[in-house]
Parts: C-alpha cells; sequence; structure tokens
C-alpha cells in the first residue's frame, strides 16, 4: 500500500480513483464516520444541554449546573419526583439482578448437562423468552397481573421486579451457557476423579470458572434494567413506580427542560459505569481470554 | 415432572447411592464415567423453568383467556376472562379483527404504516448497517478498536434517551432545520406526523442490532478465501458478491429478524417523534390502556401482533438452533 505503487498505477489508469486496486477505501469510510457521528453526536449534544443555564434544550444560554443541583424544585437532585424514580430504577435493577442472574445461571448449568425431551423444551421456551418483543410480553404480564392474579401481584414495583426477570431471565443463561461450552467438562471430571463430589466439583471449580460471565450477566442486566421502558411502564402503578425511563417518556410528551437531559445523562452514566467495570472485572477474572471476554459482550 | 422437582434434602441420601452405582457403573458414559442422580441436573433447570412456565407460559394463556372472553361494560368496561377453552367465544376478537378490514377500518393505517416503516426502515439499517460492519470489519486498521466502542455504544444508552436526544433537534427552530436552510427545507416541521422522521427514528434506534451481527460475521471469513476469489481471476467486485455476501447471508437474514421483531411492537418512536398520523401497531396497543374495554382489545391486538411476528421469531429460534448444533 505504498505511496510508489499508488501513485503509479494511478499515473496508468487515467480514470484514477475507482481503477486503482489500492485505493484506499474512501467511500466506505465516509459512510462510517458519517455513521458514527450521527449515532453519537445527537447523544453528545443531549448530554451538553443538560448543562445549559436556560430553559431551551436547543439553543445554548451559558454553562450551569441549574438542572443538576441549582434549582430548588426543578433540578434533578431536589425534584422529589426525579429522585423517587432515580430510586425505582436502581431499586428495580438491583432486584431483577438479584434474581434472574442465579436463577438463570442454574439454569444455564442445567441445560448444558442435561439433554432430556423436557430440557430441549425449557430451552425452547427461554430462547423464546429471549426473542419474543417486549411489548408482548409487557402487555400479556399486565393481563395476567390485573386478571388471573389480581390483588395477588399488585402493579407497580412487585408487578414490575416479576416482568422484569421473566425478560431478563434469558441474558445470563445465553451468557454463561456459551462461557460453558468453551470450558467443557474437563475441568469438573478432574476434580471428580479427586475425589470430589459433584456438587463440591460445581462450587469449587465450576463456579470461579463461569465466574466471569456471571459478572458479566450482572452488568449487562442492570444496565438493560436501568434503559428498560416497555415492561417497566406496562406495570407501573401510578407516579411513585416511575422510573426515569418513563419520566423522560412523559416529559417529553409535554414541555422538557434540561431537567429530562440531566435524567437521561443520569441513566447515561450509570450504565456505561456498570459496562464498563463490568468489563474490567471480566478481564480480571479472565487474563489470557480476552478473545472471549469482547465476544461474549458483543454477542447481546 | 416428579423428578425435577425431587426436593434437594434428598442429596444426602443419594450421594451415597450415587457412590455404590459409580462402582457398579463398568462403563464411562456420556458424562466421563461420573454417574448423576436422574434429577441431579433437572434440579438446575428446574427453578427457572418454573419461572418462565408461571411469568411467561402463563401470560400468553391468560391473554387469549382474556381476548376469547367478553367485556362487562356494568363494571368500567372490566374484561371477563373464559379460562376453559371450551368456554371461548370469538365475538370480542372479532370485533377488534374486523376495525381493521370493515367499515371505517381504523385499525388499518396503523397496521398498513407498520409494515411500510418496518419494511424501509429495515431495508436502511441494511445498506448502511452492511457498508458500516464491512468497513469495521475489512479495512479499518489502526482504529478498529475505536471503531468497535463506538459501534457497540449505543447498545449501552437508552433507547429513549437516543430518540429523545433526536426530538429536541428536529424541532421547528432546532440544529437540524439550521442545517436544512441551504435545502430549502429551513421551515419543515419535521415531528408533525412526517413519515420520514419516523422510519428515520426506526434506523436510527435499531441499527445497531443490525450491524453487531454482520461485522462478526465479516470479521470471521477468511482472508485466504477471498485470497482465493482473486486468484481465480475474480475482480473486487466480483469477489464481494460472490465470496463474501453469500458468506454473510446468515448474519444478514439474522440481522434483518433481530431488527424487525422490536420494530413490530415498537410505540414510543412515533410517540416521541410523531402523531396520530403516523401511528404504528403498537400505539394501537399502547392507546387502549386507558380506555373502557381496553384490556380485552389489548389482549385481542396483542395476540394479532404475536401471529405478525411469529414466522420470524420461528426463523430465529430455529437459526440459533443450527449454529449451535454446528459448534
Amino acid at each position: 500500500m505504498s505511496a510508489a505503487i499508488e501513485r503509479t498505477s494511478s499515473a496508468a489508469a487515467p480514470t484514477g480513483y475507482f481503477r486503482n486496486p489500492w485505493r484506499k477505501p474512501r467511500i466506505l469510510q465516509g459512510v462510517t464516520i458519517g455513521y458514527l457521528l450521527w449515532s453519537l453526536l445527537p447523544v453528545v449534544i443531549a448530554v451538553i444541554f443538560s448543562f445549559n443555564a436556560g430553559r431551551s434544550r436547543i439553543s445554548w444560554q451559558g454553562f450551569s449546573l441549574r438542572w443538576w443541583t441549582q434549582d430548588p424544585t426543578d433540578s434533578l437532585l431536589r425534584d422529589a419526583a426525579m429522585r423517587s424514580a432515580m430510586a425505582q430504577t436502581y431499586k428495580l435493577a438491583f432486584l431483577t439482578v438479584l434474581v434472574a442472574v442465579p436463577l438463570g445461571t442454574l439454569f444455564a448449568i442445567g441445560i448444558d448437562r442435561w439433554h432430556g425431551r423436557p430440557a430441549r423444551t425449557a430451552n425452547f421456551t427461554m430462547l423464546l423468552s429471549f426473542v419474543v418483543p417486549e411489548i408482548i410480553l409487557g402487555v400479556s404480564l399486565y393481563i395476567l397481573f390485573t386478571n388471573l392474579l389480581q390483588g395477588l401481584v399488585p402493579l407497580g414495583t412487585p408487578a414490575q421486579v416479576l416482568g422484569l426477570i421473566s425478560f431478563q431471565l434469558s441474558y445470563p443463561v445465553i451468557i454463561v451457557r456459551a462461557r460453558l461450552l468453551t470450558i467443557g467438562p474437563e475441568y469438573e471430571e478432574a476434580a471428580m476423579d479427586l475425589g470430589a463430589t459433584p456438587s463440591r466439583a460445581i462450587r469449587r471449580v465450576l463456579l470461579p470458572l463461569i465466574a466471569p460471565a456471571i459478572l458479566a450477566s450482572v452488568a449487562l442486566v442492570f444496565a438493560d434494567v436501568v434503559d428498560d421502558f416497555v415492561t417497566v411502564a406496562a406495570l407501573s402503578a401510578e407516579a411513585s413506580s416511575e422510573t426515569l425511563a418513563q419520566k423522560i417518556y412523559t416529559a417529553s410528551r409535554a414541555s422538557p427542560t434540561p431537567e429530562v437531559n440531566a435524567a437521561a445523562t443520569m441513566m447515561l452514566i450509570t450504565t456505561l459505569l456498570v459496562v464498563a467495570g463490568g468489563l474490567l472485572l471480566y478481564r480480571r477474572f479472565s487474563r489470557g481470554q480476552r478473545d472471549i471476554a469482547t465476544t461474549d459482550f458483543m454477542q447481546l | 415432572m416428579p423428578e425435577i422437582a425431587a426436593p434437594a434434602a434428598e442429596a444426602g441420601g443419594s450421594r451415597r447411592r450415587l457412590r455404590r452405582r459409580r462402582e457398579s457403573v463398568a462403563q464411562p458414559g456420556r458424562d466421563g464415567g461420573v454417574w448423576y442422580p436422574r434429577w441431579y441436573w433437572p434440579s438446575f433447570v428446574a427453578p427457572g423453568s418454573v419461572w418462565l412456565a408461571l411469568l411467561f407460559l402463563l401470560p400468553f394463556y391468560v391473554v387469549f383467556s382474556v381476548a376469547f372472553g367478553t367485556v362487562d361494560f356494568g363494571n368500567f368496561g372490566q374484561p371477563v376472562p373464559y379460562y376453559a377453552p371450551w368456554w371461548w367465544s370469538f365475538e370480542t376478537f372479532n370485533e377488534t379483527l374486523s376495525k381493521f378490514y370493515e367499515g371505517t377500518a381504523i385499525y388499518r393505517p396503523p397496521l398498513f404504516r407498520t409494515f411500510v416503516y418496518v419494511f424501509s426502515a429495515t431495508a436502511i439499517c441494511l445498506v448502511i448497517g452492511y457498508t458500516v460492519a464491512y468497513y469495521a470489519a475489512r479495512a479499518a486498521t489502526k482504529y478498529k478498536g475505536l471503531i468497535l466502542i463506538m459501534l457497540v455504544s449505543p447498545l449501552w444508552i437508552s433507547y429513549l434517551m437516543r430518540i429523545y436526544a433526536w426530538q429536541g433537534l428536529l424541532e421547528v427552530d432546532g440544529p437540524i432545520n439550521f442545517l436544512m436552510q441551504p435545502l430549502g427545507l429551513g421551515d419543515t416541521n419535521w415531528l408533525a406526523g412526517m413519515h420520514v422522521t419516523v422510519i428515520l427514528g426506526l434506523v436510527y434506534g435499531y441499527i445497531p442490532f443490525m450491524i453487531l451481527p454482520i461485522y462478526a460475521s465479516l470479521d470471521r471469513i477468511q482472508e485466504s478465501l477471498l485470497e482465493a476469489g482473486r486468484d481465480l481471476g475474480a475482480n473486487g467486485r466480483q469477489t464481494f458478491w460472490r465470496v463474501t455476501l453469500p458468506l454473510s447471508r446468515p448474519a444478514i437474514l439474522a440481522g434483518i429478524v433481530i431488527v424487525t421483531l422490536p420494530m413490530f411492537g415498537d410505540y414510543y418512536t412515533n410517540d416521541l417523534l410523531g402523531t396520530t398520523k403516523t401511528s404504528m401497531f403498537g400505539n394501537l396497543i399502547s392507546e387502549q390502556r386507558t380506555q373502557t374495554g381496553g384490556s380485552t382489545r389489548m389482549a385481542s391486538l396483542v395476540l394479532i401482533l404475536g401471529v405478525i411476528v411469529l414466522v420470524p421469531m420461528l426463523y430465529y429460534l430455529r437459526e440459533t438452533k443450527r449454529a449451535a448444533e454446528q459448534a
């Protein structure tokens, strides 16, 4: 790809660029750069405008922390509604991780070792819950909770947590399963040859080996719940169970101030921190296996 | 079923049984000579399976029961579900269904729009997505890592925030119109129910899901295959059409399915960027929540949506199964 070759070939063909087999892929490059700008710039602008001094989210009126901390009623920190939305968001994410990740990890280990017909059915159901459009699951759960389980599971936090777990259960299963496939049964067998009972082999050998995948699932599920809107909205009761995503939705249909930008930025910071932290720890846990780390994160 | 739900308290007793059995099993089986009690692995799968049965499959059954039940208009239009399938009446369901084709057919335009939007948005996603994935996989060198991070990062940004960001940019006195001034489009009201806005909003929202599988598959294609193509006399374009593209076909189909499934159920993109003039199928569902008899209609509409997405969903499941078997 040296300059000399480039020059000679373009000299030989008067039409130049397109005849040159060593041409730089300018068009592809242009489209890619354009795409990246298009995909990220709007978000960057929205973040910047959370620091706007004025009420507008499109015309800059100077830097201030008004919408973050300063304004006594309409800033993210002091607006009671926003604070409860933030608390609700993190509460849901925490509770969902707490149930979905252990449940999914167990499921993945079991499905990896058990090859019967019921296992295939269970696996199919799990995959179905992974691909079904969120609105279908969200509305179905709403109808379940308002009819068959009416009075048993009230809308609001309980319904939201149950729904989110259903929707997120497949993520740890898929991640942990992928990891199990790369590990294979050898280590456990070695442990049991050395006298470990099956349950001990799982605790002492398998669990440390799949720890990175479990960690990745925690990060993924947490970030995904923070960003979730459809399930959370379908199963929320009143203002007290609204999350940040719902606040953005409601506000954007009225007259949004940069406070909404601040709320959105808060979500962004949370998910990025969780994912970056997860990725770092993951790499630490699986030293020398970076490829697996990145592919695990990429596949979702 | 009883073996799946076998209580864990049995563990102590059966461990002894396990040892005994282990000695008696002379030939190593599939699990490398270690014999597990029958309930051992099933008990791992049981909690998740029970969860999915109760909170994933059961809801669908209730949706059927509500959709094929009746409405109690004396009681604020509360649904009256018929849980026994032999009592199912299709009256209310048919009433909802008829709004798609009978009389004024008020549900038809949103349905029609949904198909047009999803189709165009998917096509745009594919063209842009393939180009970007191709560049990231083949051409980019020094900045490949950075490009990858930037390609993945939208997945970690809330969908609503990304659409919300555009809502501001597209306002009449916003930056987009400022940029459009030279084209004579400086006064366009992009948010007043324009098809272009909603379609591009959908593209913007879902295109990362198209890029990643295509990138992964292009990245896996061995360079030697492309070189072989060139050695056999194909030029760059021919190599692309006859080697690269066929090899990435499964990823393209996977990308199309992953992108279309959520698009069919999308309602928030239109809620933020459009009006009732651009409402989609998802909006039909979401607006029932506050209406009299809405629950029953909502259940019927969810069933109809389920039928629409059934084929792509099953296709995707079949492909993942096939990929898993090959691995």
